[in-house]
C-alpha cells in the first residue's frame, strides 16, 4: 500500500470545488477531475497519488487505478517538463505531420515516448486534435499549435526556452 | 450554386472575446432562454423541436425531437452536452466551443427547461484545454446573471451545468461510454436495448445525450421559430444550417456553412477553392473517418443524411477529408485503421481483436510483404466484426473504412501486394468505377435499424 500524497491547500480547495459538482452519492465521477488536477499537482499519477484521489472519493486505490490506467492522458511515468504531441491522424498525415515528428525527434534526439536526457522534453504521438484544418498541429502541454513546419517548431521551442 | 449561411458562424459581438457575457448579451444573448422560459411551456418547447425537424448533429443524424420524446417518465432526468469531438477529419465543435460558448449554454439551458432537468454536464474531451477553461468562466458568468442556479428568471425552474473533462479516449464520444465516463467508471459502452440513455442513462436515470452543436443549433430554433429553421435544408437531409469541415488536399481548409443541399463538389471545388497544386481528386471521406469514402465519380452528391446513405456512405459529423491523386490509399486506409486499433476499448472480442488484426496485416501490405489471400481475409475479417460488437466502434472506424476504401481502390491494393512495394498507381489505375463492383454488400449490422427506439441508439 502506497501512502497518499498531500494536496497543497489550493489543491485541495479545487477539489472540494470538483466534488460538489456531482450528487453526494455519485462522488466517484469525479474521478477523471480529480486525477487530472493530481497531474497538474506532481506532473503524474503515481500510485500516492492515486490514493490520494481515493481517499477524496472515499474508494479503494484499485479503483481509481483502474481509471487511471484506461486513459491516454494521465501519465503514470514521470515526464519531462514540456510534452509534445503532434498529431498524426489522416489530415494531419495528409498535411506533412510526419516532417514535423520527424524533425523533432532528431532535434531532441529522442524517440517517440521518450524524455530528453535533461528532463525538458517528452516526445508524443496524438490522435485527431479536432484542428484538422490548421495541420500539421502540435500540442504543446496545454497549448496547440496549428499550421506548424520545421522552421516553426524551431521557434516554438526557443520561446519555450526563454518563457 | 448553393449560397453560403452566416447563422452559427456569425459573429455578432464584432470579435468580442466569446467568453464575453456582457457583449454577448448586448446582441441579443440569452434572449433564447428569456424566450423560452418565460412565454414558452415544456410542452410547446419539445413541440417546437420536433416541428423543427433537426436531426442530431454527433454523428448519427438522428431526430432531435423524437430523442426528447422518448425521454422515460422518470425523474430526475440528466442533460449530457457531447463535447468529446474526437472523431478524425471533424473539427466544427471546437469552432462552436471556442467561438460561441454561450450559445451553447443557452441551448443546454433550454434543453434542460423543455425536459424537466435540474442538473446537467458538458462532456469536454480532455485535450481542449483552454475550452475547458473558457467554458468553465462562462458558466460561472451565466450563474452570477442568474441564468443558472436556484429559480432562472423567477420562473421556479433550477438547474446546474457543471464542465466534465474527458481524458483522451476517443470512446467517450460513444453516448453510453460517456454516461460511463461520467459516472467514474472504465468508458466501457453498454449493450443497447436496454441502455439507451433516454431510458436508462446517467446513475440510471433518463439522461439526454446531445451533440455541443445540436445544443447550439436549439438556441438557434428557438431564436428564429421553427418555421423559419425548416425552411433551411430540408426534412429528409436535416433542416437548418450545417457546418462543413474541409481538410486534406483542398486549397483552403476550413469551416464552411450551408444548408444539407450543398453538394459535395460544390464544397471541393467552389468552396474550399479545389485541389491544392492543381492535382485531381483521389478521394473524399464526406463525415469524419468512419463515413464510407467516395470516388472522384461520386461527389455530385448533396451532403444531407439521407443523400449520403443512399450513396452508401454517411453525413457523419461533417467532416470531409479530401485527397489528392498523389495520395496512396493504401498509406491512407492504414492511418485510420491505426487510429481505429489505437482507440478501440477492449471490452468485446470482435473489436478488440479484429480491429488491431486488420491493422497488422494493412501494414504488411504497406510494407511489402502483403500475401495474395490477404485482401480477401480483410474482407472476411470485416464481416466477423460488423454486427457483433457492443458499440458502433467496431464498424465505424473499425469496419467501414477497410471496406470501402479496400473494394473500392482494389487495383492499388493489388498493385503493392504484387509488386511487393508501396505504389501509387496513376490515378485512373488506382480505383474501380461504380459499374466496375458489384455494390459493397451491406453486411448485417446494429447501426441502421428500422424502429425508433433502435434508432435512439444512435
Ligand atoms: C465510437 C463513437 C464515437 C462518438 N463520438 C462522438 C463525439 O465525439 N461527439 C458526439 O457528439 N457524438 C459522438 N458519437 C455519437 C453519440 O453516441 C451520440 O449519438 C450523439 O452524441 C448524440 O447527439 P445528437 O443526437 O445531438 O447527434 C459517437 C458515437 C460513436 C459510436
Ligand atoms: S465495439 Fe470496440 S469500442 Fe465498442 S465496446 Fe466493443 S471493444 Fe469497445
Ligand atoms: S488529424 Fe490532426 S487535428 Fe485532426
Amino acid at each position: 500500500m502506497s501512502t497518499p500524497l498531500e494536496f497543497t491547500d489550493a489543491a485541495r480547495e479545487r477539489a472540494a470545488e470538483i466534488l460538489g459538482r456531482y450528487p453526494e452519492e455519485y462522488r466517484k465521477s469525479a474521478v477523471v477531475p480529480l486525477l487530472h488536477l493530481a497531474q497538474e499537482e506532481w506532473g503524474y499519477v503515481s500510485p500516492e497519488a492515486m490514493a490520494c484521489v481515493a481517499s477524496l472519493i472515499g474508494c479503494s486505490p484499485v479503483k481509481v487505478a483502474e481509471i487511471a490506467t484506461f486513459y491516454p492522458m494521465f501519465n503514470k511515468e514521470p515526464v519531462g517538463e514540456n510534452v509534445l504531441a503532434v498529431c498524426h491522424t489522416l489530415p494531419c498525415a495528409l498535411t506533412g505531420c510526419a516532417g514535423v515528428y520527424d524533425h523533432l525527434s532528431k532535434k531532441l534526439g529522442i524517440g517517440l515516448g521518450e524524455t530528453t536526457e535533461d528532463g525538458r522534453f517528452t516526445l508524443r504521438k496524438s490522435e485527431c486534435l479536432a484542428a484538422c484544418d490548421r495541420g500539421p498541429v502540435l500540442l504543446v502541454n496545454r497549448r496547440l499549435h496549428t499550421h506548424v513546419s520545421p522552421e516553426k517548431v524551431d521557434e516554438i521551442l526557443e520561446n519555450l526556452d526563454k518563457g | 450554386m448553393a449560397a453560403p449561411l452566416e447563422i452559427l458562424t456569425a459573429d455578432p459581438t464584432a470579435g468580442a472575446d466569446p467568453g464575453d457575457m456582457d457583449a454577448y448579451m448586448a446582441c441579443g444573448g440569452y434572449g433564447a432562454v428569456r424566450k423560452a422560459l418565460k412565454s414558452m411551456s415544456q410542452a410547446e418547447l419539445i413541440e417546437e423541436i420536433n416541428a423543427s425537424g433537426i436531426k442530431g448533429r454527433g454523428g448519427a443524424g438522428f431526430s432531435t425531437g423524437m430523442k426528447w420524446n422518448l425521454c422515460a417518465d422518470r425523474f430526475p432526468r440528466y442533460l449530457c452536452a457531447n463535447a468529446d469531438e474526437s472523431e478524425p477529419g471533424s473539427f466544427k465543435d471546437r469552432l462552436l466551443l471556442e467561438s460561441k460558448p454561450h450559445q451553447i449554454i443557452e441551448g443546454m439551458i433550454i434543453t434542460s427547461y423543455a425536459l424537466g432537468i435540474n442538473l446537467g454536464y458538458i462532456y469536454i474531451r480532455g485535450e481542449f484545454f483552454q475550452i475547458i477553461d473558457q467554458m468553465e468562466a462562462a458558466l460561472e458568468d451565466a450563474r452570477r446573471h442568474g441564468f443558472l442556479g436556484a429559480n432562472i428568471l423567477d420562473t421556479g425552474f433550477d438547474l446546474e451545468l457543471y464542465v466534465h473533462p474527458g481524458a483522451g479516449a476517443y470512446i467517450c464520444g460513444e453516448e453510453t461510454g460517456l454516461i460511463e465516463s461520467l459516472e467514474g467508471n472504465r468508458p466501457y459502452p453498454r449493450l443497447k436495448p436496454p441502455y439507451f440513455p433516454a431510458a436508462i442513462g446517467l446513475w440510471g436515470q433518463p439522461t439526454i445525450v446531445n451533440n455541443v452543436e445540436t445544443m447550439a443549433q436549439i438556441a438557434t430554433i428557438v431564436d428564429m421559430g421553427a418555421e423559419t429553421y425548416k425552411a433551411i435544408g430540408s426534412e429528409e437531409d436535416t433542416t437548418g444550417p450545417r457546418l462543413f469541415g474541409l481538410c486534406g488536399h483542398v486549397k483552403n481548409p476550413g469551416i464552411y456553412e450551408y444548408d444539407s443541399g450543398v453538394t459535395l463538389r460544390e464544397l471541393i471545388y467552389d468552396v474550399a477553392g479545389g485541389i491544392r497544386d492543381g492535382n485531381r481528386l483521389k478521394g473524399v471521406i464526406p463525415g469524419g473517418i468512419s463515413a464510407p469514402i467516395l470516388t472522384p465519380e461520386e461527389i455530385d452528391t448533396p451532403m444531407g443524411f439521407g443523400a449520403l446513405g443512399k450513396l452508401g456512405s454517411m453525413g457523419g459529423t461533417g467532416g470531409i477529408i479530401v485527397m489528392d491523386e498523389t495520395t496512396s490509399m493504401v498509406d491512407a486506409l492504414l492511418n485510420a485503421s491505426s487510429f481505429a486499433a489505437h482507440e478501440s476499448c477492449g471490452q468485446c472480442t470482435p473489436c478488440r481483436e479484429g480491429v488491431p488484426w486488420m491493422n497488422d496485416i494493412l501494414r504488411r501490405i504497406r510494407n511489402g510483404q502483403g500475401r495474395d489471400e490477404d485482401l480477401d481475409l480483410l474482407l472476411d475479417i470485416c464481416k466477423q466484426v460488423h454486427g457483433h460488437t457492443v458499440c458502433v466502434f467496431g464498424q465505424a472506424p473499425g469496419v467501414w473504412p477497410v471496406r470501402t476504401i479496400l473494394v473500392k481502390y482494389w487495383p492499388e491494393f493489388r498493385a503493392c501486394i504484387e509488386r511487393k512495394e508501396l505504389v501509387v498507381p496513376p490515378l485512373e489505375e488506382s480505383y474501380l468505377r461504380p459499374d466496375q463492383y458489384e455494390h459493397i454488400p451491406p453486411v448485417p449490422g446494429n447501426f441502421r435499424l428500422k424502429t425508433d427506439e433502435a434508432d435512439a441508439a444512435g
